[in-house]
């Protein structure tokens, strides 16, 4: 996901990736895809890992420059790890987005990187945070981002509840993701989803070839 | 009562030989020297009282303020070295403000009180500096962890409460403050016991006249630390005075 001249001037500033997060009735549901790509022509990696897991019950899928997200979220998870032995509880989820928020905005002149970070917390239960390039921080329901994201806003828009049931909500995920990932260059190989409620982490890794098909599929 | 340091207590730096560090208990002497501060917590809030003594009648009313907002949610109560304790309400406020910035919400009291008692401490450890002359205490209300009260002494130790008092009077208060129930009450009827307990503790004798300066936060006021308002302290003050009479008639009955 390295910045190239010919990739910036086409697509600006969002680069290869298709990022989401969706809260459901009893928590949330983040996914990616899982290509690196350089410039929109060489697929750098087919596996990476885009969701990183903060604390316990946070994680963090990154967009943008993979080396500025991967210091970003190495700063952040020790901040936030700090700051849960220090108030000997989980931190809130909204502690960590602005732990977050606060590194990007602090360094907005060097870095270019893009955060959505989802989990539970005890207060507030299943929430999602958009953490823009620049450092803005908003908190909606769900929330889709990285280049792949503009070819699904129409469905994401349409197909949306509130208080999905889990299986609802992963389809959802999955629906989206396959739909990003058919039509964007630079996203693709597998889905991963993590699915995050008060009981536990639930990773769920669905392959290329099995993910849901559409009409021309 | 107290024994002469002779020579381990001229620095904050010196233990004596029977362990104790004597420039901080010389530092709670002079919280024991100013005027009683109360903080008690009750089912959906706290509220704090505080004996001012007025010096001079020149003074204008409502001046000298011994209540600090540290934050929105959080009120401090203090005793002892006024400039010292005004000092350390700019370090709390700072601390609060800070963790907002970083974390997005509300420093939980806990962890404010934990570190302006570690900010205190560290001003027992060196000869170059002198401990804080001023002990005070911490109240919040916050809708998912309720009320909560903390005080902290020139040692730089930290304690929750239920109820605490500080200053001259401090054994007479806790007295009062023990005989009440103050887990199954409210605000509304706490801030005219606190009232009562100032007015009880306070030195007719040694000391002239005093300003009661109550303030709270609750359910009541939303989370949010203010002084209570002029009606409601009214009425707590009459309950205070009535109450004080009431004992009085009922000893002159026994005689």
């Amino acid at each position: 996901m390295e910045r190239n001249l010919i990739d910036s001037q086409i697509k600006g500033v969002s680069t290869g990736t298709t990022i989401l997060a969706v809260t459901f009735n009893g928590g949330v549901i983040i996914g990616s895809d899982s290509r690196a790509s350089i410039g929109g022509y060489y697929v750098s990696s087919k596996t990476i890992n885009k969701l990183i897991q903060v604390h316990d019950r946070i994680f963090c899928c990154i967009a943008g420059s993979l080396a500025d997200a991967q210091a970003v979220t190495k700063a952040a998870k020790f901040q936030i790890s700090f700051h849960s032995i220090q108030m000997e509880s989980p931190p809130l989820v909204k502690a960590a987005a602005s732990v977050l928020k606060e590194l990007c905005y602090n360094n907005k002149e060097e870095l270019q990187a893009g955060f959505i970070t989802a989990g539970w917390d005890r207060k507030k239960g299943p929430q999602v945070y958009t953490v823009a390039l620049g450092g803005m921080l908003l908190s909606q329901p769900f929330t889709i981002g990285g280049s792949g994201s503009t070819y699904i806003y129409g469905y994401a828009d349409a197909k949306y509840k509130p208080d999905m049931s889990k299986e609802e909500c992963l389809q959802f995920a999955t629906n989206a993701l396959a739909l990003a990932m058919g039509r964007d260059n630079v996203s693709g190989g597998v889905a991963h989803l993590v699915v995050i409620t008060e009981e536990g982490v639930e990773h769920i890794v669905i392959p290329g070839d099995k993910l849901p098909k559409f009409h021309d599929e | 009562m107290s024994s002469i340091g002779t020579g381990y207590d001229l620095s904050a730096s010196t233990f004596s030989p029977d362990g104790r560090v004597f420039q901080v208990e010389y530092a709670m002497k002079a919280v024991e020297n100013s005027s009683t501060a109360i903080g008690i917590r009750c089912k959906d809030g706290v509220v704090f009282g505080v004996e001012k003594l007025v010096l001079s009648k020149l003074y204008e009313q409502g001046s000298n303020k011994r209540i600090f907002n540290v934050d929105r949610h959080v009120g401090m109560a203090v005793a002892g070295l006024l400039a010292d304790a005004r000092s350390l309400s700019e370090v709390a406020r700072e601390d609060a403000s800070n963790f907002r910035s970083n974390y997005g919400h509300n420093i939980p009291l806990k962890h404010l009180s934990e570190r302006v008692a570690m900010y205190v401490h560290a001003y027992t450890l060196y000869s170059a500096v002198r401990p804080f002359g001023c002990s005070f205490i911490l109240g919040s209300y916050d809708q998912d962890d309720g009320p909560q009260l903390y005080m902290v002494d020139p040692s730089g130790i930290s304690y929750g409460y239920w109820g605490c008092a500080i200053g001259k009077a401090k054994q007479a208060a806790k007295t009062e403050i023990e005989k009440l129930q103050m887990k199954d009450m409210t605000c509304r009827e706490l801030v005219k016991e606190v009232a009562k307990i100032i007015y009880i503790v306070h030195d007719e004798v040694k000391d002239k006249s005093f300003e009661l300066e109550l303030s709270w936060v609750g359910e009541v006021t939303n989370g949010k630390h203010e002084l209570v308002p002029k009606d409601v302290r009214e009425e707590a003050e009459k309950y205070a005075k009535d109450s004080l009479e009431e004992e009085d008639d009922s000893d002159e009955d026994i005689m």
